[in-house]
Parts: C-alpha cells; structure tokens; sequence
C-alpha cells in the first residue's frame, strides 16, 4: 500500500468519525472536553459556530453522529453525543462576549431569505457580520419554520427555540412575517443582489385509497396538523386515533395526539418495524407512553357510514428479502384487519413544492420537482438563486440544513463580491498540534473509561402526558454530563508515527489494548488487512501505513478501526516516534473564514 | 514507566484459545520499565505463546533474581503462581518448586547480571542438574538498574554510552549451557516475535531443561552506536540457522518445506515442532559441532540465533532421580511417613 497522506484533511477526519459523520463537521470531541472541564459556553459556541442551534439540535437532532461512534465498535452503545449539546445549552453562561460583530455600516449588497426556516437563519447569520442587508419573508407569524411548526414543545421547549431563533433575528435580520410568498418573479423583481430559498418540504404526501375523499373531514395531514398544533389553532382532538407511517413526524403525532385528549392512539406502519424511519429514540419514547405500534399493515380502504369515518380496513404482510437484497411486501394470507377509527393522521412523507416558482424564469427543476443545483455551490440555475435546506434536495433534518447554509452563504458572499463561486472558495486543512505535555503528561485525558452509556432520566410520565408544554427528556444535570463526557474517546487526538526516528523495538505493539499496530512487509490492502496483529474487516476504517522503515524495510500499519486513542503507544514509545496530536479540521465557513476571505 | 493502565477492553474480534481465555487474560500488572525495554517484548512473547498454547495459567511456577529481568514475571501471567527471589538464587527456587510439584509449567527469568555474574555458579547447576523448566535470560550487556555498568556479558570493545570500551572478554551463556547438559538451547531477538514465540512455546513442552537467551536491548544504557547489543547492531548482525515451528496437535500441516531442510520432531503433548534449517551446514542434534559454530561465528561478530540445539529424548530431573509421578505436594501422609516396617526395610538394605 501507498503510504499514508496525514496532510490530507479528510485522512484524520474520518478518523474523528462523529465528525466526519455530522453534515456540519460539529467538532465533537472538541466540545465534549469543554463540558469535562464544566466550560459550558465555549462548549456551546463551538456548537453555535458549526450548528447554528446547539440548544434545538440537542433536543431534536437526528444524531447522525451517534451510530457513528467509536464506541459502537470497541463496545456497543455511542456517546450521547446529542444530550451533551443540550448539556452545554442548558447550562452555558452569557454568550454575548462570544459572538460576531455586525457592522452597523452595511456593504451595499441586499440579501432575499425567502422562508425563515432553519437554513435561512443560518445564512443570516453567516452573512450578517460582513455587512449584508438581509430581509427574510416568511407565511408563519414567527420564525423558526418547521423547527416551530413541526416540532411538539414537549420535545423542543418554546423558549429553547425562540431563544437562539431570535438571537439570529436581533443580529438585524428585517424580518417580514405572515407573507405568503406567491411568485419567485415578484421576488426578483424586487432586485435583491441574491436570493436564498429556504421553504422546506412543506407538502405532506396524502394517499388516494377508496373512502379517501368522502372522510376528508376525518383526516388530517400530519406536518399540517402538528403546525395548526403549535399555532394554539388545535387545541384538542378526541375519539379514537390512527396514525399512519413510521417516521419521526408519526412519532409527534400519536404523542401530540395523546396529550391532546385522544381517547386512543394507535400507529399504523406499511413496513417492518426495523426499518421504520423514525429515530430509535422517538420510537422507545412513543412506546413507553403506552402507544402501541403495528406493523406490516398497508392501509386498503376507509371504512365510513353517511360520511362518518368508522375505520380503516389494512392488509396483513410480512417482509421477504428480493432479489436486489432489498426487502419486498408480500401478503401473508391472513384476513385484512378492521381498526376502528374516528380521525387519521397522515405522516407518511412529505416533499418539497414550488407551485410559485414559475417555470419560465430560469430556474430549471428536474424531474422529481427539485431545483437543479450545483452540489458544491448550491446555485440554481439562476445565478442569482441559492437553495439550501429541505427545498435543496429533499427532506432531510436541522443539521442538513445549517450545512447547507454554510456552504450557501460563503458562494453567496463570492457571487456578491464577483468572485468565482468555486475558485475562490476557502479550502479545508488541518493542523495537528502534540498533546505532549511532560512524561506522562497529556493535555487530554487520555485513560480510558469503560463505563457504560448513562440514561438521560424524564418527566413524570402522568403530568408530561396531561400538558403538552413539558418537556419530556429533562437531559443530563452537570454530574451526569460530566460522566458521560468522559466515555467519549477523544478521537481527534491522533496517533501520529514520525518513520525516522522509529527503531522498531515493538513497544507499542505489545502494550496497545486493540491490537492495532503491526509491523510487517508491505503489501496489498487486501493482503495487508488479512495479516495484520488483529484482522482489519472493516474496510470504512483506514489504514495507516507509513513509509517503508529503513532498519528492516518493513512498514508500520495502523488499523484506525477500534483504536481507543488512549496514547499508551506514544506513553510506551522509547523515541517519540508515535505522539499523540490533536487535529484541528478546518471546514470552510464564512465566520471562520472572516478575515481573509473579506480581505481579499 | 507508564502510570496510564493498560484498559481491559480488547479487540472484538480477539480470539479465545480451548480454555475460553483471551490473550489478554495471560497479560500480568503494568510494567514500570522503561518505555521501549525489549524485556516488555520478552513478556509479550510469553503470553502469546501461553495463550496460543492453551495452558492453563494457575499450572504456572514463574520465578526470578534479581535486576531490570527479573521484575518482568510481574507483567504477564497474572493468574500464576511467582516467586522474585534473591539476587542470582533463582535456579535454586526453581528447583524446589520443580522438586516439589512436577506438574507445574516453571518458568525461570533472569539477566545477564542476575545469571552471568552473581548467579553463575547457580546457572550452572541448573544446567547439570536438568531441571524441567524454561530458562530465560533478558541479556542486554548491560547493568539497566544501577545506570549502565557492562555485565559479563558484554562483547569486548563494545563501548558505553559515553563511548568507555569494555576491556574484556564476555560470557557466551549458550556455550556455557551447551557444555554442560542443557537438552534445549535457543537463541533470540526480544524485536522478533516471529521467531521467539515458538521457540517459547517448544521451550515451555520441551522435557529437560530448556534455555533460551533472549538479546534484550537496554533502551536507556546500550542502545547507541559502539553497542553490539542495540536494536540495530543485532538486526544487522544476527541470523537464524534453524527456526522452528510448533504445529498443534489438531492442526492440519500445511506448509511443505525442502525435505532435506526440514525435520519434524514429536512433542510430549502430542504437537509436532518442525525445524527449518536456514544454514544447510547446520545440524541441531550434534552439541560439538553446534558449540564450534556458535563460537566461530561469535568470533566473526555475529549472533546465531534459533533452535541451536535439541535432544527431545534427554532425561529430567525426575527421571534421573528416578521420584514417583505423583508430585511430591500431593503425596499424603501415609505415603510419606510409610511406618516403622517400611523404615526397617530400608535400613536394612544399607546393613
């Protein structure tokens, strides 16, 4: 094998799997020690920096950071990466000192949001402090988008969410809500210097069975619902309940549903319960309420008597592997099932709608109805036009969305100031900087923590169920968070081997609890994963082998896979050739980036 | 020294050998040497070559001298029965332990100093009297304890760290343990494993008494330019004229050597230990010539390594003393004091 390139950004990235895993590139770890030494607010401004919502997204982020956890592999469960970031939002200090300045002379360049949504507040505040006028429209009489209207507050508190909503609009966002945007034309005769679409995927999917429209009154869409919901429009609904599909925003139905006054509530699922597409967490939370959930049940036909909704008539299936490896519905052969019902939440997907983007004016849509983009710049094909968020390429979550801000708002920056959109975008880099801080002294805590994921204690279940307004989680207190901190397994503090000054005297071979470092001839990765010290399978994990080692002409092979970081090869290394380094990623941000870029 | 513990969490897919245990349950306390010490390496050595092997680490007897070496039981076996005894008297320990219980697996660890100076007359009788066990000595030339005087056995006109030439003549203990009855002579490489673990391994099934010297280097004293026992020195003036192989009883052979280069030799536990002779001049059963060629290349400056000799049908202790298989601990009162009759009878055998 080709020796490794460490000055390839992406090579120590992944090895920082959270990270890497987080569509912001949250540095993880980096905050995880902040909480460990109880410095709230920074661990909360490096969150603020890369996520733009750390209080909401440790509420309610989908956590693609969690199966990703080094944890998973050396044992079994992840860090609670995502309770953590509540732990600094709930128990940061005053973060005024910490954050940009916004100019109060402006830059001459006016800026269209157009929703006011998570990824149009995150380009705000990403432009703002270069000087930018920025005016966001958006149909709700609040802002916050989908993280308001969608999001139950026993989930996501309001003032958790209109606390770091209104910290971006007090940046000097002129705000214009209740506005129904109808025409992209209007918009862009209003002559802004660029626009950035940030409308979400507001259509929930409806299904046309027989029955459909004469209940129509009986059902409800589910993302509409839960919005009329948090608007005080719906105050209660009573009967008994069917909610139908398996994601996150079934989840909110059925538990709204039961604070609301249902007299049962009961989730209906298409698929297998292993493949629904709800959070593993939103499930357990939907069935500790006592909220059953059936699955393998594809709905047939509504059931009504004069107009009157009496239930839902549903097949009975079971999932069978295809031929493609991908599983496939077949019927079991047992009678359809009757669930009596008196109202149907629909939560069964939802996509992104234009109706009031006309198609004649550049802006080019391919055949699913999503704009054509550019993936690097997140320009349309109107030049003028960014799109960022679910209105992007679909339904995604919160954190998709501030990554797609960031990148929206630095080609925004360069399309304002006439610069190449990808030319001149900022790079990424890393540095590593050595942890060493005397013998035995390491400026993280390197020893190894074995214990096992702490459970975040809840609300009492009978009061949570009777107001909608509690907060069910109630997240790690300090002593908790500190606990949990210490699991995480400082991943970008790296192992670094510096080939000359090695001698080869198996030091950090024997002493390394996961047998990741190995000695030997060169040879193909395939070969070379079969004969290392412990047998390298998995092959999303590196390899790093250094440059062939001049005393015997063998190379040294790190398997990156379960290396728990702890720097006993570097503690054990007579030369210094292993140390343990911490590596800084650079991912290209405009507020990171703020000197150079508006330098130049 | 390392104050960081080693954590007990291991690789997922870690094997577990025929007693359910992990290579890491044959893993002793953290060391305190030095960081880079090829004693750790030697330790390492052993509890691959236990785990691999499937023995059970409560049969274990690990005794030791004194000096860097001889703290190294400490760091594997840590289930094992051990005993640190006084400079140099470690074969005497040995001994009894061996005396006493027959079934226990003993090993023996020592250095240069604790074997080559103050413990050679012990060594050698060890030697003649061909106590069953494995003998290790961590040889670096060099005093590592008390800062980095030459031992005994330290090549003449190899220097000290300050560049001070040692004036004398070193003790060559594989001569020493040829000569004098050791039915097991190896020698190794604490930075290679690939030919110290089996030689452990044959060393620990082998019935005799079995000896192997283990070239250590002393990061801290010996490991510079004027050394013959640096990292390097040895990498670049060492050669194995026979390696072995031990292939478990259960385990299909599947690599076929020359035959002419290849000898297979029958353990007691029913596993086959294959030599591959690398020098075709080399013959692992003639102890003369083996002595000539160890001494002769050591005259040229360079180390012979391997299984340098073997005499698998080579009597015990035990067997020469001709003492009953039951271990002498387990005897019980009526077998040890057999009456007054049984003791008539045996005085008047000597009338």
């Amino acid at each position: 094998m080709k020796a490794t390139d460490i000055a390839d950004p992406d090579y120590f990235h992944k090895v920082v799997d959270c990270q890497w895993a987080c569509p912001a590139h949250t540095p993880v770890p980096e905050y995880i020690r902040l909480i460990a030494e109880e410095r709230y607010t920074e661990a909360y401004m490096i969150n603020w920096d890369s996520n733009v919502f750390p209080g909401i997204l440790g509420r309610t982020c989908d956590r693609p950071c969690e199966p990703a956890c080094r944890r998973v592999r050396t044992e079994e469960k992840p860090v609670a990466i995502c309770r953590l970031k509540r732990v600094a939002a709930d128990h940061k200090g005053d973060i005024a000192p910490y954050l940009p300045h916004v100019p109060r002379q402006k830059n001459g360049k006016r800026i269209a949001l157009l929703g006011a949504g998570p990824a149009s507040l995150a380009v705000a505040r990403d432009l703002l402090p270069f000087g930018y006028e920025i005016d966001m429209f958006d149909r709700d009489p609040a802002g916050g988008g989908m993280m308001r209207s969608q999001i139950p507050a026993f989930r996501l508190p309001a003032d958790v969410l209109e606390e770091e909503v209104d910290l971006i609009v007090n940046m000097g966002v002129n705000a214009t809500y209740g506005y129904e945007i109808t025409s992209m034309k209007e918009m862009l005769d209003m002559n802004y210097d660029a626009y950035f679409v940030g409308t979400g995927a507001p259509r929930g999917r409806d299904l046309d069975l027989p029955g459909r429209k004469e209940v129509d009154e009986h059902i409800s869409i589910g993302i509409d619902w839960l919005s009329s919901v948090a608007f005080g429009h719906t105050t209660s609904i009573s009967g008994k309940v069917i909610v139908m599909g398996g994601g996150n925003t079934a989840m909110d139905c059925c538990r709204t549903s039961q604070r609301l006054g249902a007299e049962r509530v009961t989730v209906v699922v298409r698929s297998g319960f292993e493949v629904m597409k709800a959070s593993e967490w939103e499930k357990e939370d939907a069935m500790a309420e006592g909220i059953p959930i059936i699955n393998n049940r594809p709905p047939k036909e509504f059931v009504h008597e004069n107009g009157k909704l009496k239930g839902i008539v549903f097949e009975c299936v079971k999932p069978v592997e295809g031929e493609n490896g991908r599983l496939k519905y077949v019927p079991t052969g047992e009678p359809d099932v009757f669930m009596e019902c008196d109202h149907v939440l629909m939560a069964i997907g939802q996509e992104n709608h234009c109706p009031w983007i006309e198609r004649d004016i550049g802006l080019e849509f391919d055949k699913w109805d999503c704009p054509i983009l550019d993936e690097d710049t997140l320009q349309s094909t109107n030049p003028k036009v960014f799109f960022g968020g679910d209105s992007a390429f679909g339904p995604e979550n919160i954190i998709w969305a501030s990554a797609h801000a960031h990148k929206a708002a630095i080609s925004m920056h360069l399309f304002c100031q006439g610069k190449d959109l990808k030319a001149d975008r900022p790079p990424e880099g890393v540095n590593l900087i050595s942890q060493k801080m005397g013998v035995h002294q390491w400026s993280y805590d390197a020893e190894h923590d074995p214990s096992a994921r702490f459970i975040v204690p809840h609300a009492n279940r009978t009061k949570s169920l009777d107001n909608i307004k509690i907060e069910v989680e109630l997240g790690f207190d300090k002593d908790l968070g500190l606990q949990e901190a210490q699991r995480c397994l400082n991943c970008d503090v790296q192992t670094v081997f510096t080939e000359k000054l090695c001698i080869e005297c198996d030091a950090c071979v024997d002493i390394c609890p996961m047998d990741c470092i190995t000695f030997t001839e060169n040879e193909e990765e395939e070969r070379l994963r079969a004969n290392l010290m412990a047998p390298a399978d998995n092959t999303e994990q590196d390899l790093y082998v250094s440059e062939i080692l001049a005393t015997t002409g063998r190379v040294m092979v790190k398997d990156e896979d379960v290396c728990l970081h702890c720097g006993l090869c570097a503690e054990r290394c007579p030369t210094n050739a292993w140390d343990m380094q911490k590596s800084i990623v650079h991912i290209p941000q405009l507020g990171s980036f703020a000197e150079p870029i508006a330098a130049g | 020294m390392t104050f960081v513990a080693k954590p007990r969490t291991h690789h997922p897919l870690l094997q577990v050998n025929d007693l359910g245990l992990t290579r890491r349950d044959y893993e002793g306390s953290v060391s305190t040497l030095c960081a880079g010490c090829g004693h750790d390496s030697v330790s390492a050595a052993v509890v691959q070559a236990c785990a691999e092997l499937a023995l059970p680490p409560h049969k274990f007897a690990k005794v030791s001298g004194i000096g860097c070496s001889s703290k190294t039981p400490s760091y594997f076996l840590g289930n094992s029965h051990g005993f640190n005894s006084v400079h140099g008297r470690m074969p005497s320990v040995a001994t009894g332990a061996n005396l006493a219980n027959r079934e226990l697996y003993c090993i023996g660890v020592s250095g240069d100093g604790d074997s080559a100076s103050i413990g050679i007359g012990q060594f050698a009788h060890i030697v003649r009297r061909r106590i069953n066990m494995l003998y290790l000595v961590d040889n670096n030339g060099t005093y590592g304890l008390t800062k980095g005087q030459f031992s005994a056995t330290n090549d003449r006109g190899s220097t000290s760290k300050k560049g001070v030439p040692n004036l004398y003549e070193p003790i060559d203990m594989i001569s020493m343990a040829l000569q004098i009855g050791a039915s097991f002579v190896a020698r190794s490489f604490s930075g290679d494993k690939r030919q110290l673990v089996p030689l452990i391994k044959a060393g620990l099934l082998h019935e005799g008494f079995a000896f192997i010297d283990v070239i250590s280097p002393c990061v801290a004293f010996n490991n510079h330019n004027g050394s013959t026992k640096s990292y390097d020195y040895i990498r670049a003036h060492s050669g194995s004229v026979v390696d072995a192989d031990l292939i478990a009883p259960h385990d299909e052979i599947t690599v076929d050597y020359d035959p002419g280069a290849s000898e297979d030799v029958d353990m007691p536990d029913g596993s086959t230990l294959r030599l591959r002779k690398l020098a075709h001049d080399y013959n692992p059963h003639d102890r003369v010539a083996a002595l000539h060629y160890v001494q002769r290349a050591q005259e040229e400056g360079e180390f012979v390594t391997g299984l340098l000799y073997v005499d698998p049908t080579a009597s015990d202790c035990h067997e020469i003393l001709g003492t009953t298989q039951t271990p002498l601990n387990a005897l019980g009162e009526d077998e040890l004091c057999p009456g007054n009759a049984a003791l008539e009878g045996v005085n008047a055998s000597f009338r």
